[in-house]
């Protein structure tokens, strides 16, 4: 029952993002705080919602962003399935997987972004996305990403509370 | 009378004859000199008696102080929110008057006026969301303006909230109007969110500070809407042709409130244009 806190929580991340985060410039890139919630849950152990936000984020994003479908639910999909497949390897060192999944989500997300809208007609350098976006969005999801996770594994504590044994 | 009380008599006269006189005074300088004395001797006791005084008081003054220290830093704090918020009234009443101000100055269009709401999480687009939608009258394609020229043009529409794709959007080209060089162009936008112009024949001169207008052209936009200066010219032998990179007249990094100009209806010309021969 307490999963339903994805709701307001999921909403208030990208009314943040929407109002908030995207000013919050580092040349041309700004920081993916829906991502980089959404990485930070599916890495949890017990965690067992994930895609279920993930699916929320979409609808969510989709709604709000002029970004193709397609990039926007094969990305959040694809970065729960990363940070579900790092969570089974790396388990021993959560901050490590983190890192690792914010970086591989971001490049995987930017990228598909990228190609999608490239085939859509849209005039981009691939060069000049790398060097104005990713790179500065890469640094600025991986700056948020270390309050975000602890506050996320905090809810997650909450969420799925530890079963006491007497 | 006994001899004592005689004497007490006596010395009360003497002195009080004494005092008579200097009050009087018959005693000139001697006198002054007295009471000169005794004045400092009193300002000295005075003064160390202050002095022991303020030190026995200071520990309880120094709490009251410090209470209407703090008082008026809550104060101060107070009047600071409020300055700061009668500052956003001004700025904000000053952006509508502008407006209001290039409404009555281009009377042949009918505007909304709307607050800016956010901005398109993805940083590969540039679009703003708006606080105007279809209950409003609001549609997909009606172009928005502030007073110092033209912001984009309606994306996408709910009920209370509208999306806007900006000039400066990579997928955005509009039609445009060089007004000295006399020549048209297409000024696309970029990821950087600047905007340069292209199709710029190889013949025609074009200078520094051109004025950049749209041309109305493929009935996207309406025409004379401003969009700004030419900078800076590419003009390369082996292209077909010229390139500029423009200043934009309007400010996209703080924008706050934009008209949407509610009685333009953009014309889709897709089916007038030629499909590509097998």
């Amino acid at each position: 029952m307490r999963n339903i806190i994805a709701f307001p929580l999921l909403g208030l991340a990208v009314i943040l993002q929407s109002s908030v985060i995207s000013q919050i410039n580092l040349i041309s890139g700004y920081a993916d705080l829906p991502l980089i919630l959404l990485a930070a849950w599916a890495l949890q152990e017990r965690v067992n919602s994930s895609w279920h936000w993930a699916v929320t984020v979409c609808l969510m994003l989709g709604f709000v962003s002029a970004l193709p479908w397609l990039v926007v639910v094969l990305g959040y999909l694809g970065v729960v399935f990363a940070a579900q497949m790092l969570q089974k390897r790396i388990w021993q060192a959560p901050l490590l997987a983190m890192f690792s999944v914010i970086f591989i989500g971001t490049l995987y997300m930017h990228v598909l972004s990228f190609v999608v809208l490239r085939i859509s007609g849209t005039a981009l350098l691939f060069r000049d996305v790398m060097s104005l976006i990713t790179l500065p969005s890469l640094l600025l999801n991986m700056l948020f990403s270390i309050p975000i996770y602890t506050f996320i594994r905090d809810l997650a504590g909450w969420v799925y509370p530890t079963e006491e044994y007497e | 009378m006994n001899s004592r009380s005689l004497q007490t008599t006596i010395i009360f006269l003497v002195v009080g004859g004494v005092l008579a006189l200097s009050l009087g005074g018959f005693f000139g300088s001697a006198s002054k000199q007295v009471s000169s004395a005794l004045i400092e001797i009193q300002t000295w006791f005075s003064a160390r008696f202050i002095g022991l005084q303020d030190f026995m008081t200071a520990p309880r003054d120094i709490v009251s102080l410090r209470t209407r220290n703090t008082e008026l830093e809550a104060q101060v704090s107070q009047l600071q929110a409020q300055v700061i918020e009668l500052q956003q009234r001004v700025n904000e009443t000053e952006t509508l008057a502008a407006l209001v101000n290039f409404s009555r100055s281009n009377p042949e269009s009918t505007y909304r006026a709307a607050a800016v709401i956010g901005r398109d999480p993805s940083p590969f687009l540039h679009y703003i969301i708006i606080n105007r939608g279809s209950n409003d009258d609001i549609r997909r394609g009606m172009p928005v303006v502030t007073n110092q020229g033209l912001v984009g043009r309606i994306d996408a529409v709910i009920a209370d909230a509208a999306r806007v794709q900006l000039i400066t959007d990579p997928a955005s080209a509009v039609n445009v109007y060089l007004q000295n060089a006399e020549t048209n162009a297409v000024a696309i936008g970029s990821v950087t969110g600047d905007v340069f112009l292209d199709m710029i024949s190889q013949n025609i001169v074009v200078e520094s500070g051109d004025l950049i207008l749209t041309s109305g052209l493929g009935g996207g936009y309406p025409s004379d809407l401003i969009i700004g200066q030419v900078v800076t010219l590419r003009s390369l032998e082996y292209e077909l042709f010229q390139q500029a990179t423009v200043q934009l007249a309007v400010d996209f990094s703080s924008l706050d409130i934009v008209l949407v100009i509610t009685n333009f209806r953009s014309v889709d010309i897709t089916p007038l244009e030629p499909l590509p021969s097998p």
